[in-house]
């Protein structure tokens, strides 16, 4: 027999007709956000849940930033790159992220990469590599998993603070999601092959990456990255320059062209996805940056300050990228030479330099 | 992941950090906190592998309830008393959602442990995806919901409303100064361990009372995330702790997040919680009471006082203070009674309470009536235009508050007002707390130490001043506040929509000069002040009957 409860009360649902349409008054069809003025015709959802959610007293804001820094304004003052815009809200996200979209493309990407892994282990997959190729991969893939994280946790997340839009922010946000995931992906796939029945030693990535003299200009790279405080200049430095001419020159044109080759299906599904994100990440740095070097006010001050900024940065990447030579005769199959793959590389920097109207540095050719 | 898998792979991650020779990041965000390399673990062993999916999924489950909110026709059932103020609540809350995100590198900056770091990595992303999905529940209210005025310019509105000032706080506040200060105590100790559970918890299953299921489904889904987000703090406060050196400036933030934070999430979310339902029943709980379940249950004796013992200094004399004016200031009533003889410069509408709310108010909070039934027997009588200005600019006993210069709530508890000069200027606080964070806590010493990271108060700090002077019908087309046939405004104080001769427009305001409290009592003389300071505190400011 049920025992008796205290006796409680539930909120009545009542009809009340607030439905859209259902009465006609001023602004009763005012259904789209109308502070902003949309790409196209119609606003996306991108930008409706993007857009001026960051406020700017050069837009909405009337009572101005209301907590400063002990030492400056607060907020988010335009001076905190010395690059210039006529008007910075002109950037829009062409990969229009936003949380839906982040989620998804990272859940798909990491239940790939758990099946591709799963699928691997159960198939046997790393018995048949080869043990200079086993060699390569704890090495030289466990020490790249370092160069990811440390740009995505102190290069893009630092500087997703400090520009001046939500959007700009958002799409760094995004970018330092990647690569934080990306290095956990490689990481987490180093730990798979440590506990297979290969002989792979799963802490030798720290000592490569520490002391291995082919690393040590990736690191310095890096690590000088992490130091720059204009967050424009750290975007450009670690996305146009040393991605183009480090990021690009291991990922696309060494470990997926050599890796099939001995033996290896599992790295390059797991490196392509890096490259996936890497090509998104891409097409919002040009946007960003081409939208300044055309700017019509500040164009060629911002064009001069870039090709600043390439003469300090560039010869860095590229000693980085020459100090990684010896890796390229490592592998049993050895399907590139250096020269090519650094060719490949610098092919793609100078289209990148190109679509943002800027000079090819002549540090390149160093 | 198994359990053991996923302590497997929190290890392995770790490894990915390390200790640079280089080159060391640059320390944008500085902070007057010393922090040793001490070995803080992340308990929650957060991986991103996991991460995604389990997102993606509650994700899921939000979308779904939208399609069906959407297909079940919600709309017919939500309480436009409910939804008005969400126009207000939902301009605010995705700014201090994004300014988290951009906190995280602060803190990050601050706090020499990598296992933290990635706790807070994965909490920069938690925070983009509250803010998105809140901005895109508003979108299908403005979608769905009888009346989108208001919601179809929030951001803009957000921008330059008085109370978006207020709730900006709840967001610069995050951002900016002491990298402690802000991305941890006022950040994560307070707001998100202590007040999103009014935020997140309470008012959604208001809403659910009100008909709105969606702001349930949304926000719980956020508060699920919260849980990860304590954790981050709790052990950045615990490697504070670590140093004797950083105990008073633990002390100063508690007192002024603790403060803040009760300033103006209470008045926010005691207004929406008390004055947007239509459910009266006797048994629901007030604000007050969740608040002591809350707030003052759930984290002042099960979360603060056991920091005690390991030499937290606890505002226990601010924590009664603000139970005080909760329980018996009647603090959340004379906010809602502010917001509400403002309703012009509203950019939503505000029904007038009638007899039900009357008796459940005087239920919960005993002498309600004796102070604020006249006035909104008034606001009612008022609502419609016929001749007669808004009630602000009628006499109706209600003696428009002065402002407070750091929390910027008006001085509502008319007693404990604080007059100062302060920085060439005469300034008003709603508390002796408020007025001491502009004073002490908010400059570049702190107790005969050197504090040259603590933020400072900025800005154009009282609203009114920038409107000083003006025509009331030109400050709300400025603002923007007009309905799109350009004369009808976007805010009303009542709900019908049906007859149009039953909404103010532009006309109705025209001629009616807008004064700020602050220039005036600026230009006053010392005598003059003095004796309108001391008739301030004494008003008790009720309307009195109508003969």
């Amino acid at each position: 027999m049920a025992s008796p409860t205290t006796e409680r009360s539930f909120p009545k649902p009542e009809f009340t007709g607030a439905e859209a349409g259902l009465l006609e008054f001023p602004s009763s069809k005012s259904r789209t956000y109308n502070y902003f003025k949309p790409a196209k015709l119609r606003s996306t959802m991108y930008e409706d849940v993007t857009v001026d959610v960051q406020p700017d007293p050069d837009r909405h804001l009337t009572q101005g930033w209301i907590y400063g820094f002990g030492d400056g304004p607060g907020g988010y003052p335009k001076e905190w790159t010395a690059l210039r815009s006529t008007d910075w809200h002109t950037f829009l996200d062409p990969n229009e992220e936003w949380e839906q979209t982040i989620l998804r493309n990272n859940a798909n990407v990491v239940r790939q990469i758990q099946l591709n892994l799963n699928n691997a282990k159960k198939a046997g997959a790393y018995k048949n590599w080869s043990t200079s190729w086993t060699r390569f991969v704890e090495k030289h893939l466990g020490a790249w998993m370092h160069a990811e994280h440390g740009l995505g946790m102190h290069v893009f997340l630092s500087e997703q603070r400090s520009a001046p839009t939500n959007m700009i922010n958002n799409a760094i946000a995004v970018n330092s999601t990647h690569k934080l995931r990306f290095a956990q992906d490689l990481a987490l796939y180093n730990l798979d092959l440590s506990e297979s029945d290969i002989d792979f030693d799963g802490k030798i990535h720290r000592q490569t990456w520490h002391g291995d003299p082919v690393w040590q200009g990736v690191r310095e790279n890096v690590e000088r990255l992490t130091a720059i405080g204009d967050w424009a200049e750290s975007l450009f430095a670690a996305n146009v320059i040393f991605e183009s001419l480090v990021g690009v020159l291991f990922r696309s044109h060494l470990v997926m062209q050599v890796a099939a080759r001995n033996g290896d299906y599992v790295t390059p599904a797991l490196v392509g996805a890096g490259e996936n994100d890497y090509d998104r990440d891409q097409r919002y740095t040009r946007v960003l940056f081409r939208m300044l070097t055309a700017d019509e006010n500040h164009g060629e001050h911002n064009k001069a300050l870039l090709s600043e900024w390439l003469s300090r940065w560039v010869p860095l990447s590229v000693r980085a990228a020459h100090e990684l030579q010896p890796i390229w005769s490592q592998p049993h199959e050895k399907v590139m030479t250096f020269a090519d793959s650094w060719a490949a590389a610098a092919d793609g920097f100078r289209t990148f330099l190109a679509d943002l109207d800027l000079p090819e540095p002549k540090e390149l050719s160093l | 992941m198994s359990r053991q898998s996923m302590s497997k792979a929190h290890k392995k991650i770790t490894e990915l950090s390390w200790e640079p020779t280089f080159a060391t990041p640059a320390k944008r965000f500085g902070t007057d906190y010393t922090f040793d390399k001490a070995p803080k673990k992340d308990p929650l062993k957060q991986i991103l592998r996991s991460y995604f999916p389990m997102e993606e999924e509650k994700d899921n489950r939000v979308f779904g309830a939208m399609d069906g909110a959407i297909r079940g026709n919600m709309f017919r059932q939500v309480q436009e008393r409910w939804m008005e103020w969400q126009k207000l609540f939902l301009s605010i809350i995705p700014f201090p959602e994004i300014s988290a995100a951009r906190a995280m590198p602060m803190a990050i900056d601050a706090v020499p442990n990598p296992e933290i770091h990635n706790g807070l990595a994965v909490q920069m992303i938690d925070e983009v995806r509250h803010s998105t999905i809140q901005m895109n529940l508003k979108r299908l209210y403005m979608n769905h919901y009888i009346d989108p005025a208001g919601f179809d310019m929030t951001e803009k509105a957000f921008a330059n409303n008085y109370a978006g000032t207020i709730g900006r706080q709840f967001g610069e506040g995050f951002i900016t100064g002491d990298a402690i200060t802000a991305a941890n105590i006022y950040l994560t100790v307070v707001a998100e361990t202590a007040f999103t559970n009014t935020l997140f918890v309470a008012m959604p299953s208001e809403a659910a009372a009100n008909g709105d299921y969606l702001l349930p489904t949304v926000f719980h889904s956020v508060q699920s995330d919260e849980s990860r987000h304590i954790s981050n703090g709790y052990s950045i406060l615990l490697m504070a702790l670590a140093d004797e050196d950083n105990r008073k400036l633990l002390e100063r933030d508690l007192r002024y997040a603790w403060w803040n934070n009760h300033c103006v999430v209470d008045a926010a979310i005691g207004t929406f919680i008390e004055y947007g339902s239509k459910d009266r029943r006797k048994d629901r709980d007030s604000y007050a009471e969740m608040w002591q379940r809350w707030i003052y249950d759930d984290y002042y004796r099960s979360y603060l006082i056991p920091l005690e013992k390991y030499g937290l200094v606890i505002p226990h004399d601010l924590v009664e203070r603000a139970w005080e004016r909760i329980n018996h200031g009647f603090y959340v009533h004379r906010v809602a009674q502010f917001f509400a003889t403002g309703w012009p410069v509203n950019y939503w509408r505000i029904d007038p309470m009638t007899d039900d709310d009357f008796e459940w108010f005087e239920h919960k909070y005993p002498g309600w009536y004796n102070q604020f039934g006249k006035w909104w027997e008034a606001y009612a009588r008022l609502s419609k235009p016929n001749g007669h200005k808004p009630i602000a600019f009628e006499e109706v006993g209600y003696q428009y508050p002065h402002r407070c210069w750091t929390c910027m709530v008006p001085c509502l508890i008319r007693e404990d007002m604080v007059t100062d000069k302060v920085d060439d200027q005469w300034r008003t606080y709603c508390s002796e707390t408020c007025h001491w964070t502009d004073t002490v806590a908010f400059r570049p010493e702190y107790e005969g130490r050197a504090t040259p990271n603590m933020g400072r108060l900025t800005g154009k700090r009282e609203w009114e001043t920038l409107h000083h002077g003006q025509d009331l019908a030109d400050i709300v087309k400025e603002l923007g506040y007009v309905r799109d046939d350009g004369n009808t405004l976007i805010p009303q104080p009542h709900l019908d929509l049906d007859d149009p001769k039953k909404l103010w427009t532009l006309d109705n305001l025209r001629g009616i000069e807008f004064s700020s409290p602050n220039v005036l009592l600026n230009q006053m003389s010392d005598e003059e002040r003095e004796a309108h300071v001391a008739a301030y505190k004494a008003n008790p400011n009720v309307t009195p009957s109508v003969a």
